[in-house]
């Protein structure tokens, strides 16, 4: 089970990563969407995987009775799901307010929209897929 | 029970809560604003005082005893670097009283910087790596808002480069701290301490170096600044003022901890690494300063030259060598932020940012000029200012392990940043204004000046009464070297023993 979830944390973080290095913003931001999952299973995954014990202690006893699931990991992975929701909603919206004020979400006509707001001329918006 | 040690945290979060309530009325959130950043100052000062006498403090929250719950641990550099952001705090909260335009303290400026402040704090007390990864988010969510509020053109471009760099150095960091806890088992630093030398030496340098390049981001070495330079010269002074000196500084200061405490099994790999990262950052740094012309871009780029002394004194890793490392970067946080204040008050007569729209300050305000020495020279490292002793140190510590190659790259970037602090005086302060520039009469208002008249103070007082500041530096560099005395403040005496036991079977 280990081994299959390591795969596709990889193939998250490669999708991710390609994505993040695209030159369209909010190609960036998918990329970080699916980074931050990856990031998350991989933390479920470090903390390793058990079936069908659930860390509940029994009436009478101060500790858990045999081996029980992690429960640290998921309480890790709350937290960091929450942060992240936070940091893309924030992301969306800066991107929102570049995309009205600069008129692009290009990363390389940044420059070029800063002293012309407008956009520009010869300069395609669409993403080159060259 | 130990209600000191929270309070830095704790304290700027309930204000920013009350800064909240109070939106849209000014004069209330300015009054309450700066009464609780000089307050803030005021609790740190006695934190310090507090571990200075009773050594290192540690707070276990929720009754769970450490390595199981969340701890939070004073030592002398943790304390120190709580104190100078109390004082970077209250000074620029003075400042941005007449800096900060209505429509930003509308917006929300006030309780954003104090949650930047808590989250600032909590990234030096804490003593769990995830919790880490949390007071880092919160000083950056807080410092994406602060950064574009105001939705100028210029604050957008350079905001998306900011959040860019910074979400991707996050990612990378909570991998490392996923990967470190499938490896160890443990999130708590101390414990991780222990634990981390009995990971094969091939992993735990592989962990290290993803914690490397995701606090290498945030602390701005080489090669992964550019987003410094991009951003820092585009919101308000005070804000920039507040970021160039502080917020880089928490990763260096991430840094220091993480390559003392953590990732020391394979030092000649991941410190020699260090070595020429803090050689390229400081020689790429100060070129790229040596190319601007503008005042906010020239102090942006010698931020990042910077951080290489800092690195240098941490790749050295020896007690001189950490303790001149924190030494530079206290006097680094006054010096820099100071002149990012000054900058302001320049434009405030001049009306620009450009040296090229500048000049005559001097004749205009001799008192300007000379605030603008200290700093600048200090910066570039004149005795008997505070750089100069700086410099001194991390150059020692260069001698006494033989790194020629690093004093000679330090010694030569020191003469080109004052090549770029001369560039400023020259153009900015010396030369008569330009032809249709008339600066505007003045005086400027008295509460921009007091923040740099006292940061000032500070520089000179760590320059000519440099003895004490040199006795914490050097406690300091000896804690970071040995980190038992940690160690058992968080887990108790015996696992401390254990600790100093595995160091000599190593």
């Amino acid at each position: 089970m280990e081994a299959y979830l390591a795969v596709v944390v990889g193939a998250m973080f490669a999708g991710g990563f390609y994505l993040v290095m695209r030159r369209n913003l909010l190609r960036f931001v998918f990329g970080l969407i699916l980074l931050s999952s990856g990031v998350n299973l991989l933390v479920f995954t470090a903390g390793r995987i058990s079936r069908g014990a659930p860390p509940i202690i029994p009436d009478g006893a101060s500790v858990p009775v045999g081996e029980v699931a992690n429960a640290l990991p998921q309480a890790l992975i709350l937290t960091a799901i929450v942060i992240g929701f936070g940091l893309t909603v924030f992301a969306m919206v800066l991107l929102l307010r570049v995309y009205e004020r600069l008129g692009t979400l290009r990363t390389d006509h940044l420059k070029a929209h800063l002293e012309a707001p407008q956009p520009v001329p010869g300069l395609p918006d669409e993403e080159a897929t060259a | 029970m130990n209600a000191l040690l929270v309070a830095p945290v704790v304290w700027p979060l309930a204000t920013a809560a009350i800064l909240v309530l109070l939106q849209g009325r000014l004069p209330a959130q300015r009054a309450l604003s700066t009464a609780s950043a000089a307050a803030q100052l005021v609790l740190a000062a006695v934190l310090l005082a507090r571990v200075a006498t009773e050594g290192i403090l540690v707070v276990q929250f929720g009754g769970w005893d450490a390595p199981f719950g969340i701890s939070f641990v004073a030592d002398h550099l943790a304390a120190v670097m709580v104190l100078v952001n109390g004082i970077m705090g209250s000074s620029v909260a003075v400042y941005a009283l007449r800096d900060m335009d209505p429509d930003r303290e509308r917006l929300g400026y006030h309780p954003m910087f104090h949650v930047l402040l808590a989250g600032v704090n909590g990234a030096f007390l804490t003593g769990d790596l995830f919790n880490l990864y949390v007071w880092f988010e919160l000083l950056l969510i807080a410092s994406f808002v602060l950064l574009t509020l105001g939705n100028r053109r210029e604050q957008l471009e350079g905001g998306v480069k900011y959040v860019a760099a910074n979400l991707v150095a996050s990612m990378l960091l909570l991998t490392g701290i996923g990967l470190v806890y499938g490896a160890t088992g443990t999130l708590n630093m101390a414990d991780l301490a222990l634990k981390l030398p009995l990971v094969p030496v091939g992993l735990a340098t592989t962990l290290a170096m993803l914690f490397l390049v995701a606090f290498g981001i945030k602390a701005a070495i080489f090669p992964l600044f550019f987003w410094l330079p991009a951003s820092y010269h585009t919101p308000p002074v005070a804000v920039s003022a507040l970021f160039g000196g502080m917020l880089t500084k928490v990763g260096v200061y991430a840094l220091l901890r993480g390559f003392t405490l953590l990732f020391v099994a394979d030092v000649a790999v991941t410190h020699g690494l260090l070595a020429w990262i803090a050689g390229i950052t400081m020689v790429t740094g100060v070129l790229g300063a040596a190319a601007q012309t503008e005042f906010r871009k020239i102090l942006s780029f010698h931020i990042v030259s910077q951080i290489g002394y800092m690195v240098m004194g941490l790749a050295l890793f020896t007690p001189l060598g950490l303790g001149g490392a924190v030494f530079y970067m206290v006097h680094n946080i006054f010096a820099k932020a100071n002149l990012f204040l000054i900058a302001g008050i320049a434009r405030w007569y001049g009306g620009s940012f450009e040296l090229k729209k500048l000049g005559g300050l001097y004749r205009h305000r001799p008192l300007l000029a000379v605030l603008f020495v200290i700093a600048a020279f200090s910066l570039a490292g004149f005795p008997p200012l505070s750089g100069f002793w700086a410099k001194l140190v991390v150059i020692r510590a260069g001698f006494e392990v033989q790194a020629w190659p690093l004093v000679a790259v330090a010694l030569f970037v020191g003469l080109l940043t004052l090549y770029s602090m001369t560039k400023i005086w020259l153009a900015a302060f010396w030369s008569p204004a330009p032809e249709g520039v008339t600066l505007r009469a003045g005086p400027a208002p008295v509460l921009l000046y007091v923040p740099v008249i006292a940061l000032a103070l500070l520089t000179l007082a760590m320059g000519l009464a440099s003895a004490p500041f040199f006795a914490l530096a050097e406690r300091i560099g000896a804690e970071l070297t040995d980190p038992a005395g940690y160690v058992s403040a968080v887990l108790g005496e015996a696992a401390a023993a254990a600790f100093v036991a595995q160091g000599v079977a190593r």
